[in-house]
């Protein structure tokens, strides 16, 4: 048993450790480092914890510790990178549920005892926790269920749904009056029960109206969430390494959130509010008139090896066909023949943020060769050619042209002012926001039909 | 419907309308082949050939024409053949209507349906049609050997036994289709090999053809006329260029020269004074030459010598490739009869709504239609298009006034609730708010390529929620105790998951 200042001590090393970890996040080469600092802290915090807090029921914390470890580390090993962002949204959801457990156990705990205007902040606290953990479970739950391909990744969308958001706002602020009124007698677990269901129905129902392409703002939102769901409990507990954790998260989620919202032009709330390109009653005029060509894989290659400077970018489509191996293989086919190979990458590629990044590295793609949309947007006009792998949205000129359509605005990757773009498609069916993409009937594009990783496939046998 | 094809009268011209493999191929799109005897000789395809190809073999030029109905032809129609045209007639050959007024109106007159290749639209869609290109192909290369021919020395450079050889320097003038094939043929030889153009869009090409373009230094004017045809340049322009040619003419050992204005005669290029500042030995050939030449002393038809140097001025340069030529050109009529017989039954329809069809007619049922509605569509799309609008992002004014309320709103409710919370939650509170903003800070540095990780870090990170679970875990309560364990379980399948994942994923970020 160590003195409680250690402990303190030990929670102050483990917050440094933890703002040390999210700064080696900043680049590649510090990021390693970076995780690890980030182990080291939370082991410290549990040491510290365990040995200075804990009087008993040791063999319980070790099997669910154990237990829990040996879990979380199988799931780790087995996931398969095109499967990330399922992954983190289910283990945002536990962060949720843990909220959510932890504060009714704070609840039940009869072993607090405060009074007065202390009594009504611990059950504000209280309240705020499990409302944010329930919220965080039930809507991580939803896009684990969305990212997987278990629900529709259409937004659902319920007649009067901001009335209904509201009216649900308003019930958990009238049940938390009840609860800390009730609470101050002694009771209060009605109230309590009732306000955690309308929080989970809050979080699906949030989650459900957003709409596939704007997934990657849902899961660093929820990320955002169960930080605040950390840091809502570190106050119940009153417990400093918490509020700080949970505060260092939360305001990491909401960033990205933001940056994420920036590259789709688009305002956060009306992100959450959901329903992309659905109010517009799905993509008002871009009707596009044109012919398209197609080609074929001996062509691709032929136009590929005959290239200087070749621009690829990818989008879901890669992760859907896995087709990222096949993607480098070409990639170092065409640089073994001086071809000057680079990628571009939007910042909603995917269905996660950096998602695109990650299943690059995966295939062991030199990240050197990587390249941010601001980086290359302005080199399209020397790049040869470019292939679009599964991308639609954020390569579609009517973002930049026609002020009416649902995605005007947003940055896009100015593909058709190189020499030729490539797209490989499945069919012509439209993008996320079901706007129709003048992009395929322009007179340098070349469409190349089939499944991503079939087509490169021949793509590579060819070269 | 049957074509025939008479064997070319013109003097010098090696080259015959198809090819007895191209005649095939026309039989399967149902037509009747007819060639005159010995069409083909110049060109290395014997009577027998086309006879082993399913054609008949005419004697006379006379019972061709009569026994035809569509005629293909190369060069223009000469006296004695347009006394053969007939009303019923579809003639297909060069016909150049713009410097041949007269032909024309005869044709007309004639009610014969004229078609000039020389006229097929500049499209992509009728690249395939494009004689003038494959022509013009078949030009520049030959204009590299004719150069070769009088050149008295390699193209590459060597180093030998006997001394060193310095590579031969090539200009060309004029990066159109002869000029980039001068060009490639040039530089397989092994020739430094310049080229320049008045249209900036062609550098590109040049370099493609790993030629070096010269670069004017000259406010940007551009010389892209219509249909990617180059236009007359202003004055100083036209200076500054000749600046250019008289001083590369003291260095470069040959000179070829493509330069074109459609319906203008060749501009001059080259001066007699360039001529006598080049080396004694040097060749110019004038690819231009039918067009006046765009050398001053060139002549027509004629390789002469003057001040030392050999000027070619042939203008029959694709008769001289005649095999090639004859191919290449009988595939673009195949081309255009394909596009003009839909239905593979032998019977061409002249389709006006078709663009290459349109504009390749210059006569049809006693009218001239020529010169056809220009079709405004160029290979190279005009640099001055106008770019659209670009969409600015919602205009929004960031108010003054917005932040300040918000700050005043903000500083209100700090107070408010400074008045009534106790202390030990200000001290948590003032954590909770820096911790908040080193967040803030930290967060703006991180790659974006890093999100993935960084989230599934965070996400680790935020299972701190588990030090909540511990401190209850010890509760006597045994419903405490529960939830305790299991929030214990659930949190560190979190930790080991979402650091393990990370570990995996940053490993794979390499350079």
């Amino acid at each position: 048993m160590i003195s409680i200042g250690i402990v303190n001590v030990s929670y102050i090393a483990a917050t440094i450790l933890f703002i040390l970890a999210l700064g080696g996040l900043s680049n590649q080469e510090t990021a390693r480092r970076g995780n690890w600092y980030g182990i080291i802290g939370m082991s410290i915090a549990l040491v510290a914890t365990v040995t200075g807090v804990v009087t008993q029921n040791y063999e319980y914390l070790l099997v669910a510790l154990l237990l829990g470890g040996s879990i979380g580390l199988i799931l780790a090993r087995r996931v398969q990178m095109t499967q990330m962002p399922e992954l983190v949204a289910i283990l945002h959801s536990l962060v949720g549920l843990g909220a959510v457990l932890v504060g009714f156990a704070t609840y039940f705990d009869p072993e607090a005892s405060f009074s007065g205007v202390e009594k009504t902040i611990h059950d504000i606290e209280i309240y705020l926790g499990i409302l944010i953990g329930a919220v965080t479970f039930s809507g991580s739950v939803i896009a684990f269920g969305k990212l997987s391909g278990r629900i529709s990744g259409n937004p659902m969308l319920l007649p009067a749904r901001h009335w209904l958001n509201l009216l649900l706002l308003l019930a958990a602020i009238w049940f938390g009056y009840q609860f800390v009124q009730e609470s101050a007698l002694g009771a209060g677990i009605n109230p309590l029960i009732v306000m955690t269901l309308i929080a989970l129905m809050f979080g699906i129902h949030m989650v459900m109206a957003i709409g596939g392409a704007d997934m990657p703002v849902v899961v660093s939102m929820l990320n955002s969430y169960s930080g605040w769901a950390a840091s809502a409990t570190g106050f119940m507990l009153s417990n400093d390494l918490l509020i700080v954790t949970g505060a260092l998260v939360g305001s990491s989620g909401a960033i990205l959130s933001y940056i994420m919202c920036r590259a789709m032009n688009r305002k956060f709330l009306n992100v959450i509010a959901g329903g992309f390109g659905t109010t517009s009653g799905g993509g008002s005029g871009a009707t596009v008139e044109g012919e398209i060509v197609s080609i074929d894989a001996e062509e691709t290659a032929a136009m590929l090896a005959g290239a200087k400077e070749v621009m690829i970018i990818p989008g879901y489509g890669m992760a859907v066909a896995q087709a990222q191996h096949t993607v480098y293989e070409i990639t170092k086919a065409l640089r073994a023949k001086k071809v000057k190979v680079r990628f571009g990458i939007h910042p909603v590629a995917g269905r996660m943020p950096g998602h695109m990044n990650v299943l690059l590295a995966e295939a062991k793609v030199p990240y050197d060769i990587v390249f941010e949309m601001d980086e290359i947007n302005e080199d399209f006009p020397d790049v040869d050619v470019s292939v679009i792998i599964g991308a639609n949205d954020i390569v579609n000129p009517s973002a930049l042209e026609e002020p009416d359509s649902p995605i005007a605005g947003m940055p896009v990757l100015e593909v058709w002012k190189g020499t030729t773009t490539i797209v490989l498609k499945r069919s012509m069916a439209t993008g996320y926001a079901g706007v129709q993409n003048p992009l395929f009937f322009k007179d340098n594009t070349r469409m190349l039909f089939g499944d991503a990783k079939d087509s490169l496939d021949a793509v590579l046998k060819a070269l | 419907m049957k074509i025939g094809i008479p064997r070319e009268t013109y003097s010098g011209e090696k080259r015959v309308a198809t090819t007895p493999e191209i005649a095939t191929q026309l039989m399967k799109l149902g037509f009747e082949v007819s060639i005159e005897a010995g069409a083909g000789t110049a060109a290395n395809f014997s009577d027998q050939a086309y006879q082993e190809a399913g054609c008949n073999i005419v004697s006379s030029a006379a019972d061709l024409w009569a026994g035809a109905d569509i005629v293909l032809k190369v060069r223009a129609p000469n006296e004695a053949e347009l006394g053969r045209v007939e009303a019923r007639h579809t003639l297909i050959s060069f016909i150049w209507p713009g410097q041949n007024p007269e032909l024309l109106e005869r044709l007309s007159a004639s009610g014969a349906t004229a078609m000039a290749m020389d006229m097929v639209p500049r499209i992509s869609r009728a690249q395939k049609m494009d004689a003038l290109s494959s022509m013009a192909n078949i030009g520049g290369y030959r204009a590299v050997v004719e150069a070769a021919q009088h050149f008295g020395r390699f193209f590459t450079g060597q180093i030998t036994a006997a001394g060193k050889i310095p590579p031969a320097k090539v200009l060309v003038i004029g990066a159109g289709v002869a000029g980039l094939a001068a060009i490639g043929a040039a530089k397989s030889m092994g020739a430094i090999v310049r080229a320049f153009d008045t249209r900036p869009e062609v550098k590109e090409q040049v370099e493609s053809m790993d030629g070096e373009f010269l670069m004017l230094d000259f406010e940007d004017e551009d010389g892209s006329g219509e249909g990617g045809y180059a236009k007359v340049m202003s004055d100083e322009f036209i200076k500054a260029e000749m600046a250019l040619f008289a001083e590369q003419a003291k260095d470069v050992d040959i000179i070829i020269t493509t330069a074109l204005i459609p319906g203008k005669p060749a501009p001059k290029l080259i001066t007699a004074e360039m001529v006598e500042s080049m080396k004694d030995g040097s060749v110019i050939v004038d690819l231009a030459a039918e067009q006046g030449g765009n050398c001053e002393l060139t002549e027509r038809d004629q390789v002469v010598r003057k001040h030392g140097v050999s000027l070619i001025g042939y203008t029959d340069l694709p008769s001289r490739l005649a095999t090639q030529s004859s191919q290449l050109y009988g595939t673009n009529l195949r081309h255009l009869l394909t596009d003009m017989t839909p239905e593979k039954d032998g019977n061409i329809s002249v389709d006006f709504e078709d663009e290459v069809v349109r504009g390749a007619t210059v006569s049809h049922q006693g009218e001239t239609t020529w010169p056809p509605p220009a079709p405004k569509l160029s290979a190279a799309p005009p640099a001055a298009k106008s770019e659209p609008a670009p969409v600015t992002p919602a205009a929004e004014q960031p108010s003054v006034a917005g932040p300040i309320i918000g700050m005043l709103i903000g500083g209100a409710a700090l107070l408010g609730l400074g008045a009534v919370a106790p202390p030990s939650f200000m001290a948590h509170f003032t954590v909770f708010v820096l911790a908040c903003f080193v967040g803030y800070m930290v967060i703006w540095n991180v790659s974006p390529a890093l999100h993935t990780p960084l989230m599934s870090v965070t996400n680790a990170i935020s299972s701190i929620i588990i030090i909540g679970a511990l401190l209850q875990i010890s509760a006597t309560d045994q419903l405490i105790m529960w939830i305790a364990a299991f929030t214990v379980l659930i949190t560190s399948i979190n930790i080991a998951g979402g650091f393990a994942v990370t570990h995996r994923m940053l490993d794979m970020f390499r350079k």
